[in-house]
């Protein structure tokens, strides 16, 4: 077959993709468990740990410029190689919200927390379960499963309006918990973001598989209603 | 597909034949005006053939005729009634190789143009051609030496010159730059741009790279896959689309260099 090197050249960015993505699963699920446990050395671990996931995103990135500069890729390659470079970025953006929830454990010091963790832990599962899954379709280029995925979504969003509620009663109850409450509001969502962006690796992969670029529908915009109407 | 005044050219039903071989196959596009349209695909598929069908070039080769239709400006290129020359005049032919002929520069450009009765002022015309083509800053204060003394880029800037001369309205260009350097390359591909404003440009090249920078839609050609070999046009969009999200998978094939 011609294009022999380029095709194990695209083969190995495609595995770097997932270990970057591992990578990313690792550090949220770390951070999550560092919190609930209050280990503020784990945290610091997984800040030092970010540094790894910005180096291997921008040794991608580089990986995936001189491929372009050198190969001239057109059509499927042109669009799996310029997915790439989105799909890396969103990883690097879910590594900081990692980041962030570690960062909340370390600053948030001696105070212990508000409540026990219940759904943060399993809006974390569910994030990771979904990007795992998503990286998958990504690899095999399953368009159906990269369309499905978006609406499980609806989970974590179900998720964080509940952690978000709780957390609304704690302040209502007890205006002294508003900073403890408020720190947990971050971290849930950070982790609503996180699911966010499994959408965004999703409509990547429907667009390296099929040229269509178009947007998965996304449950967002019905979450904000709610919360408007219940306000 | 109906003919507009869009469309300069258009074929229906496309055959050519050299004697009993049938070179090209069901060849149905529309070249649209003041747009640069690349033809692309493997050696032998046709390319060439169907871009000199366009001016009655092939007509030179004994045993070649064709059966379809095309239209220029709506009428049959070949009908009994049009003069081939006439047609050569107005859609116009440069070559891969440059072929300015053993005169000076401004013989090049002035012989067609007298031949072809032009009778305004030749040293306007010189000059206009010229600088249509990008070459009148290098040329204008030798305009006596031979074409030949030229590199091959103003070589093949000269014959796009002598083409403008004659004020056709279809430039054909078979693989304009193959035997250029890549800085070379480049100016036939600006000058493309600007040409196309008054003209339209119809490309043959082998290096995709070229079609995809310069043209605005692009015919990819390929032998069918029957026992027959005949090169047809298997999809045509686009040049935008044919690069990136190609619905024929022997398109897709050839523009990302597997297949061809």
């Amino acid at each position: 077959m011609l294009r022999k090197t380029f095709e194990s050249e695209i083969q190995q960015v495609k595995d770097d993709v997932l270990v970057l993505g591992s990578m990313v699963e690792q550090a949220l699920l770390d951070s999550v468990e560092s919190l609930k446990k209050r280990d503020v050395k784990a945290s610091q671990k997984i800040f030092a740990d970010d540094q790894a996931i910005n180096k291997k995103r921008f040794d991608i990135e580089n990986t995936l410029m001189v491929l372009i500069a050198t190969q001239q890729p057109m059509a499927h390659d042109l669009r799996l190689l310029a997915s790439c470079m989105e799909i890396i970025s969103e990883l690097e953006r879910m590594g900081d919200y990692a980041k962030g929830i570690a960062n909340i454990n370390i600053r948030m010091g001696e105070a212990p927390l508000l409540k026990p963790l219940i759904d943060v832990p399993r809006m974390a599962q569910k994030g990771v379960d979904m990007l795992h899954r998503a990286l998958t379709a990504f690899v095999n280029e399953d368009v159906e499963t990269a369309k499905s995925l978006p609406v499980e979504d609806d989970e974590v969003d179900a998720l964080y309006n509940q952690v978000y509620r709780e957390l609304m009663t704690f302040i209502l109850q007890d205006p002294t918990t508003i900073e403890r409450a408020n720190w947990l509001l971050w971290v849930a969502h950070n982790l609503e973001r996180f699911a966010d962006r499994v959408t965004n690796i999703c409509e990547r992969t429907v667009f390296i598989a099929t040229g269509e670029m178009a947007e998965i529908k996304s449950t967002d915009d019905e979450f904000w209603k709610q919360q408007k109407r219940e306000q | 597909m109906t003919q507009t005044n869009h469309h300069v050219l258009q074929t229906k039903d496309l055959g050519i034949y050299y004697g009993n071989f049938k070179a090209v196959t069901d060849v149905n596009i529309s070249i649209e005006r003041n747009k640069i349209t690349a033809i692309i695909g493997p050696s032998g598929c046709g390319k060439s053939t169907l871009l000199r069908a366009f001016n009655r070039m092939n007509e030179l080769t004994p045993g070649t005729h064709i059966d379809g239709e095309i239209l220029f400006e709506g009428e049959n290129l070949y009908a009994n009634d049009i003069d081939p020359v006439e047609v050569r005049y107005r859609i116009g032919m440069v070559f891969q190789k440059p072929n300015p002929f053993p005169k000076s520069i401004y013989e090049n450009i002035a012989w067609g143009a007298r031949i072809h009765g032009y009778k305004g002022n030749m040293d306007e015309l010189v000059e206009f051609s010229l600088k249509q083509a990008a070459l009148w800053d290098e040329v204008k204060d030798k305009l006596h030496q031979s074409g030949l003394s030229l590199s091959g880029g103003q070589q093949q800037r000269l014959c796009i010159a002598r083409a403008i001369a004659v004020r056709p309205e279809v430039i054909l260009m078979d693989e304009p730059a193959s035997a250029l350097d890549p800085i070379a390359t480049l100016k036939i591909e600006e000058l493309m741009q600007e040409l196309k404003k008054d003209y339209t440009i119809v490309i043959v090249t082998h290096n995709m790279q070229q079609a995809a920078r310069a043209s605005d839609y692009t015919a990819m050609m390929m032998l069918t896959e029957d026992d027959k070999r005949s090169g047809t046009v298997i999809e045509f969009d686009k040049t935008n689309t044919i690069f990136t999200r190609p619905k024929d998978r022997r398109t897709e094939g050839y523009v990302t260099g597997r297949y061809g």
